[in-house]
């Protein structure tokens, strides 16, 4: 069968990716992107399922709109749009959404993602609600007193650069907070978007604990350090050892003791390395923002030993005219779902995990997490070793907001099946996928 | 040397040679405004746009002298009545610099990095006259020049900037035009006024934090104390400005800790009275003035260096 031939091809033949966190921005911001644009961006990252996150205009909160997001994924026939709704009505976190009716009507999950539910009580509520029909809420665990006005990672490139910084506490306080309350409702709680090293541990001492609480990370995550708002360009596992051990060393807020200087290699010495884009893109522009290089490091030990159950792309498309201006105006997002796999391969083949590990946490990870089954008829081939460049026009997604532009990667889908039909043919268009070349 | 810079964005990536080179063309001409008649020819046919999308009199004054002074035309597009403040994107905004081709783009905006984005998108040399919190190099070039002027050769000096360093591009273009020459950096104020980076082992090279005041000007060199902002205790970063002029003021009796006769700067304008005592800023020590003077040589010296023909003989 076709499966079967296109591995005797030297394809990676596996069952197609599940994406638990993207936007597809319709309704309310179609010039973005549209769920016909996000699902076929989907199947050319490999991705046969998305979930399609609530914050549209309006935001999914009522029955009638999750029933229109599935129907129109099903129009748009290429990943199968499984639509999140929220929490609270209208995302704005004062009220309870009709959680059991949405549920009803084919909600997935809920998330009021882009912003927390600040109010610790409601959320206590809603996730004691939730448990009875055990419901899976997901949530963006960032404090907002502490991230503020912030725009990156607070840090030393934040300093040097001038910008406002979001600590990595603000996601620590509120992944401590979740965490807390996950254990004292017993409800499924999914913590999205995962960035810092403290919330990490705190992840994988309450699954220790026994709290039923899972986590993902995003590509550019596990890919990109803060460096990159000021033009750096290597990727995590390309950085140097001894700068990345400095940083280690240095994370405590506290000052170093003689001795502790003593045993350091030597600080980054000035010049800063030399950039090798633009500072200020606002590309990298991301919330969570991109962090350190031990944040990042945390990351991949996290997707190792299953603290982190899944990577999810957080696929934020954003329109030219939200991103073309001043770093601190532009909007936050990167757009993900076509370079998510090329990414995770690249700290594959750096040797940061092996391959189960990586497909593991891009199809029975996710599937875990959000209780359904992996399809036999959804499923895709990759070709490790394609090389491909990051051209605007060979991305499907509508938005083009990625930092990775211009960019030539390795590793590539090159064929996806929805259901038992083919959805996209990429490395193998004009051929047919079966039969000899 | 010779001068290979299409912009003055930042000066944290500049050689020694490229600071001195600027401060050597600095005292040229710094005899050009002693003459008579104030004025030479290397920029006329230029146009310098000054471009302040936050108001500012003073820096913006200091380069229009500077321009003027090198025969430059120059257009002015200020925020108030500006597009700017009517929603006008930046890079509507730069469309428009374009399209009147001016050969320097001077500017000022509220967004740090904002210098790069226009520098990106123009055929224009842009000098950056401060960006959000990032950077303000003519700034930090004519605190060198001053200082240098004040102190001659700055290798093993010791320098104290006091005050509001996170939020100051002032604090960071004075590291990095400072420390190249030599300088040791002596950072001072309320710890939620520094970086934390900064305040945590990773501070810049060259400097280092030391928030008791006294400590840090105790036989240091020279003192730059930053503007603070009235806001900052509103935002909850400062208990009172009484509480902080007790402590990170600069009194007669603070400033005599420093070597005999070290100088007191301030890149204005000055809160009296909260960051500086009256008898300081208006004291022997007191380089204020000559800062302002300075800074329209530093000025003259980059659209020269950026833009200039050769020649410095009055027309």
């Amino acid at each position: 069968m076709e499966r079967r031939e296109l591995e005797a091809k030297g394809f990676l033949v596996t069952p197609g990716f599940i994406d638990l966190h993207a936007h597809l921005r319709e309704p309310g911001f179609e010039e973005s992107e549209t769920i016909a644009s996000g699902s076929r961006a989907a199947v050319r990252g490999g991705f046969t399922t998305i979930c399609a996150m609530a914050n549209t205009e309006p935001a999914i909160d009522s029955p009638g709109l999750v029933a229109e997001v599935i129907a129109r994924g099903r129009a748009a026939a290429a990943a199968r749009v499984l639509p999140i709704a929220t929490i609270t009505r209208g995302r704005a976190g004062r009220e309870l959404a009709d959680l059991i009716e949405l549920a009803a009507a084919g909600a997935i999950a809920f998330s009021d993602d882009g912003s927390p539910v600040d109010d610790a009580r409601l959320f206590r509520h809603a996730l004691e609600y939730a448990r009875t029909k055990d419901l899976l809420i997901i949530e963006h665990a960032q404090d907002m007193t502490l991230s503020a006005k912030g725009v990156m990672h607070e840090g030393v490139v934040s300093a040097r650069l001038g910008l406002p910084g979001i600590p990595s506490a603000a996601e620590e306080v509120a992944v401590a907070r979740d965490i807390a309350i996950a254990e004292m409702t017993g409800a499924r709680l999914h913590l999205t978007h995962i960035s810092t090293r403290g919330a990490i541990a705190s992840i994988r001492d309450a699954k220790s604990r026994g709290i039923r609480i899972t986590c993902d990370v995003t590509p550019h995550h596990l890919a990109m350090t803060d460096d990159w708002v000021a033009g750096v360009r290597e990727f995590a596992w390309e950085r140097d050892g001894s700068r990345a051990r400095v940083e280690t060393a240095t994370k405590a807020n506290a000052p170093l003791s003689e001795s502790e200087r003593a045993r350091l290699p030597e600080r980054e010495s000035r010049p800063a390395p030399t950039p090798r884009a633009t500072l200020y893109d606002s590309a990298t522009k991301v919330n969570p923002p991109l962090r350190g290089w031990s944040d990042v490091r945390a990351l991949w030990d996290g997707l190792v030993d299953g603290t982190v159950d899944a990577i999810a792309t957080d696929h934020a498309p954003h329109v030219s005219v939200r991103k073309d201006v001043e770093f601190d105006q532009a909007a936050f997002g990167i757009s993900g779902l076509e370079t998510a796999l090329s990414l995770v391969l690249g700290g594959m083949n750096a040797g940061w995990c092996d391959r189960d590990t990586v497909i593991r946490a891009l199809t029975s990870g996710p599937a875990r997490v959000l209780g359904i089954p992996i399809r036999d008829d959804d499923w895709i081939a990759i070709d490790l070793d394609a090389e491909w460049t990051v051209a605007a026009d060979a991305l499907d997604s509508l938005s083009k907001n990625t930092p990775l532009l211009e960019r030539r990667l390795r590793g590539r889908v090159v064929y996806a099946v929805v259901g038992g039909q083919a959805r996209y043919e990429g490395g193998l268009r004009g051929a047919s996928p079966v039969g000899s070349r | 040397m010779r001068w290979s810079r299409r912009h003055v964005l930042d000066t944290d990536d500049w050689s020694t040679g490229e600071i001195e080179a600027v401060l050597d063309t600095t005292g040229a001409m710094v005899e050009v405004l002693s003459r008579p008649v104030r004025r030479a020819p290397p920029l006329r046919g230029r146009t310098v746009v000054l471009f302040f999308a936050e108001s500012s009199t003073r820096t913006r004054v200091s380069f229009e002298l500077a321009a003027r002074t090198l025969s430059a035309d120059v257009v002015n597009i200020s925020a108030s009545g500006s597009s700017v403040e009517k929603g006008e994107s930046l890079y509507d905004t730069v469309r428009t610099l374009e399209a009147l081709g001016g050969d320097v783009v001077v500017m000022r905006h509220s967004s740090s990095g904002a210098p790069y984005f226009v520098s990106e998108r123009t055929d224009a040399a842009v000098i950056n006259a401060g960006d959000g919190w990032h950077a303000h190099p003519t700034q930090g070039l004519l605190d060198a020049y001053t200082l240098r002027a004040a102190l001659g050769d700055l290798a093993k000096k010791r320098i104290v900037i006091v005050g509001d360093v996170v939020h100051s591009r002032v604090a960071r273009s004075d590291i990095n035009a400072l420390v190249p020459l030599g300088a040791t950096i002596t950072l001072s104020g309320p710890p939620t006024l520094m970086p934390s980076a900064w305040r945590c082992g990773q501070a810049p090279a060259g400097t280092r934090y030391e928030p008791d005041l006294d400590h840090a000007l105790d036989g240091a060199d020279a003192v730059i104390a930053l503007r603070l902002q009235k806001e900052r205790q509103e935002g909850g970063l400062l208990p009172s400005l009484r509480e902080y002029t007790r402590v990170w003021g600069l009194t007669e009796a603070r400033v005599s800790l420093m070597r005999p006769g070290a100088p007191v700067m301030h890149p204005g304008p000055m809160n009296e009275g909260v960051e500086i005592d009256a008898a300081v800023a208006h004291g022997a020590r007191s380089l204020v003035e000559r800062q302002v003077t300075n800074g329209v040589a530093v000025r003259m010296a980059l659209l020269y260096l950026l833009v200039g023909t050769p020649t410095l003989e009055a027309s």
